[in-house]
């Protein structure tokens, strides 16, 4: 598995074809507690750069984008009831959805993890 | 739940209750605290058997019009005595907290204190006693104070035209995004300009205006020094952009200078200018906002005039609209007839376009009354200096932390420290390593007997605390709010932890815990719900 990152400070973790989507745990941090998310139907295609979820903390309401296009093939059903699981994991238990890669190629341009550390602790 | 946070000090607001130990010093028999009663809700206090009215019971009704619909069972309110009901609010609004209590700086807001002039006028019975629906012409008095107040606006704008019907600041953001959106559409345009540019340092209700009216947003950079730099707006405009919408002075406190170059940018890209004005008490009677190319602003009259904010309304949003948009206004209009001099509401007016109409009447009568009693009761000379003194009087709070708190934009514009203008904003870095947040901080204002100011917002810089004395606030209030917010930094930089991260202490409430409210809210109130 690779991981990327957005300088908006969401990720998507490639596995072959499949993207795992959701936001960084230095996001999690910056948001504070996560109140509610909104994720997408299953079945949706999403073109690179569209907003896939919306994210509510106590502190702010925050759109997130997708770094990659493709058709949702999973969302992560615990967000629903249990939107804390971001703060828990956001980059572990906490993903949002699983994108089925219509160009692998969308992941040029950007960064990696080293890269991104290097973003945030700017 | 989760436990208490202490560790999660960055931005994150460590929002559970940090609550080790209780008030349990001297507790009383009642739990009632002296004068601080311990009211409980009007269900559990009350019963469907009291009340404190005598209704006669109906004459014999014949007749039956419910159609059916009749209630066939008790309605079930609960009720009190009169004087128990008097008691009741009594205590429940001591619980609260008003600029008539305290000094309340929350930025942005402009709380200031609201002239007793505006409420003895406001109950005049020919203002106060007087229904939408009533033959225009034995209410020609209050038709008037809405040409007056249209007319004060109007001057102290520099705009062709205001719209008064809309009743709170987003209302009238929605209704100058719409007079834009009806000029794009005279002009053949509205399909193609989808996206408005709006800055980060922009009030949170103007991107949420924008979908509203079927948009897209734009979120436009703000520069180091806190303002929006022409050159980031010029390379976003394109015959795609409808309208950039601004708050001038911004969120942060400062004027924007370059307005006027960000203006001809947008009007020549084709574009309309939506001004957010809720910030407009800095400067009232010195600047005029259609100078400054400005085609849309909303001005909030609970702020700005002094009308009664805070309290959960009613507020008023009158939009000012330029040359360009003027013949959009939505209806209805007043009219001075030039034959006979009188006043009245009209529906329809020569050379208008209305878009539609955004109330089912005039807007917000009494609200209006005060904004005119505020307005004539300080005349030009007065309006002035009020905005004058709020500058001043937020320069002066900034001068006097700015050693202790850590000022936003300071250093990035060493050429010239720029003065604030109604608004002082500070950010966390002096909180670095002590444990204690932005919100520990101002938990503990509560205890010291201040309304905190705004908090983490804007969110251009981290941990916010955005401070708005307003020109209400005596030289002596506002030394001894400097005093406390300096003590509770020593105390926070002397590791004073317990003094914040319990606070507050002495409310009525304890800290409440925000994010099982978000998360779990309970909206309905149920019998022994525990």
């Amino acid at each position: 598995m690779s991981k990327f990152y957005t300088e908006d400070h969401e990720y998507a973790f490639i596995d072959g074809d499949i993207a795992t989507i959701g936001v960084s745990h230095h996001a999690q941090d910056q948001l504070g507690d996560v109140v509610f998310v909104e994720l997408p139907e299953k079945g949706t295609t999403f073109e690179k750069g569209d907003e896939i979820a919306v994210v509510e903390s106590v502190k702010a309401a925050s759109e997130v984008y997708t770094a990659v296009a493709g058709e949702v093939i999973e969302v992560n059903s615990l967000l629903e009831d249990a939107p804390e699981t971001v703060n828990a994991g956001a980059e572990t238990v906490g993903w949002f959805i699983k994108i089925k890669m219509s160009n692998t190629a969308d992941t040029e341009g950007l960064l990696d993890e080293t890269a991104y550390q290097t973003h945030i602790a700017d | 739940m989760n436990k208490p946070t202490n560790k999660m000090n960055n931005v994150g607001r460590p929002s559970a209750p940090n609550i080790t130990e209780t008030h349990t010093d001297h507790p009383t028999f009642t739990g009632n605290k002296a004068l601080q009663i311990n009211e409980p809700l009007l269900f559990e206090v009350g019963s469907v058997e009291q009340t404190g009215v005598d209704i006669a019971a109906p004459r014999d009704v014949s007749a039956n019009r419910l159609g059916g619909l009749d209630r066939d069972e008790e309605i079930g309110l609960y009720g009190l005595s009169e004087p128990q009901t008097m008691r009741h609010y009594v205590r429940l609004s001591q619980k609260n907290f008003a600029i008539d209590s305290g000094m309340y700086p929350l930025g942005s807001c402009t709380m200031k204190h609201n002239p007793r002039i505006n409420e003895k006028i406001a109950r005049l019975p020919g203002l106060a006693d007087i229904h939408p629906l009533q033959p225009q012409q034995t209410v020609r008095g209050a038709i008037e104070v809405i040409e007056n107040l249209a007319d004060w606006l109007m001057k102290l704008t520099g705009m062709a035209a205001v719209a008064m019907s809309p009743k709170a600041g987003a209302h009238g953001e929605l209704c100058g995004m719409m007079a834009i959106e009806a000029a794009l559409r005279a002009r053949g345009e509205a399909t193609k300009r989808t996206k408005v540019l709006i800055p980060e340092s922009a009030h949170g209700t103007n991107p949420a205006t924008a979908v509203f009216v079927g948009y897209q947003v734009q979120t436009i950079k703000t520069r180091d020094d806190g303002t929006v730099d022409p050159a980031t707006i010029r390379e976003a405009l394109s015959d795609e952009v409808a309208a950039i919408m601004l708050t001038n002075p911004n969120t942060c406190g400062l004027f924007e200078r370059d307005i006027m170059e960000i203006a001809d940018a947008v009007h020549e890209a084709g574009a309309y200018f939506y001004c957010d004005g809720a910030n407009f008490n800095a400067i009232m009677g010195r600047a005029r906002p259609g100078d400054l190319g400005v085609d849309a602003m909303h001005i909030n009259l609970h702020k700005t005039f002094s009308t009664p904010h805070g309290g959960g309304g009613p507020g008023a949003g009158p939009v000012v609209l330029s040359e360009a948009l003027a013949k959009f206004a939505p209806v209805p209009f007043v009219h001075r007839n030039a034959d006979d001099n009188i006043v009245s509401l009209v529906e329809h007016k020569q050379g208008t376009q209305a878009f539609g109409r955004m109330t089912a009447f005039h807007g917000q009568m009494g609200m209006n009354t005060r904004a005119l009693a505020y307005i004539l009761s300080h005349g030009q000379d007065g309006i002035k200096q009020a905005a004058e003194d709020a500058v001043l009087n937020a320069n002066y709070v900034k001068a006097k932390l700015k050693d202790v708190l850590t000022p936003s934009f300071e250093e990035q514009s060493p050429g010239f420290k720029r003065p604030a203008m109604h608004e002082a904003l500070f950010q966390d870095d002096f909180l670095k390593d002590t444990g204690i947040t932005t919100l520990d901080f101002a938990k503990a204002m509560i205890d010291e007997g201040f309304h905190p100011m705004t908090m983490y917002f804007p969110l251009v810089v981290h941990g916010a605390m955005l401070i708005e004395p307003t020109e209400s606030e005596s030289k002596d209030t506002l030394d001894q709010f400097i005093a406390t917010m300096r003590d509770l930094a020593k105390s926070a930089q002397n590791g004073e932890t317990e003094r914040f991260l319990n606070a507050p202490f002495h409310a009525p409430m304890r800290r409440l815990d925000e994010t099982l409210a978000a998360r779990k809210p309970i909206l309905k109130w149920t019998p022994n719900a525990d």
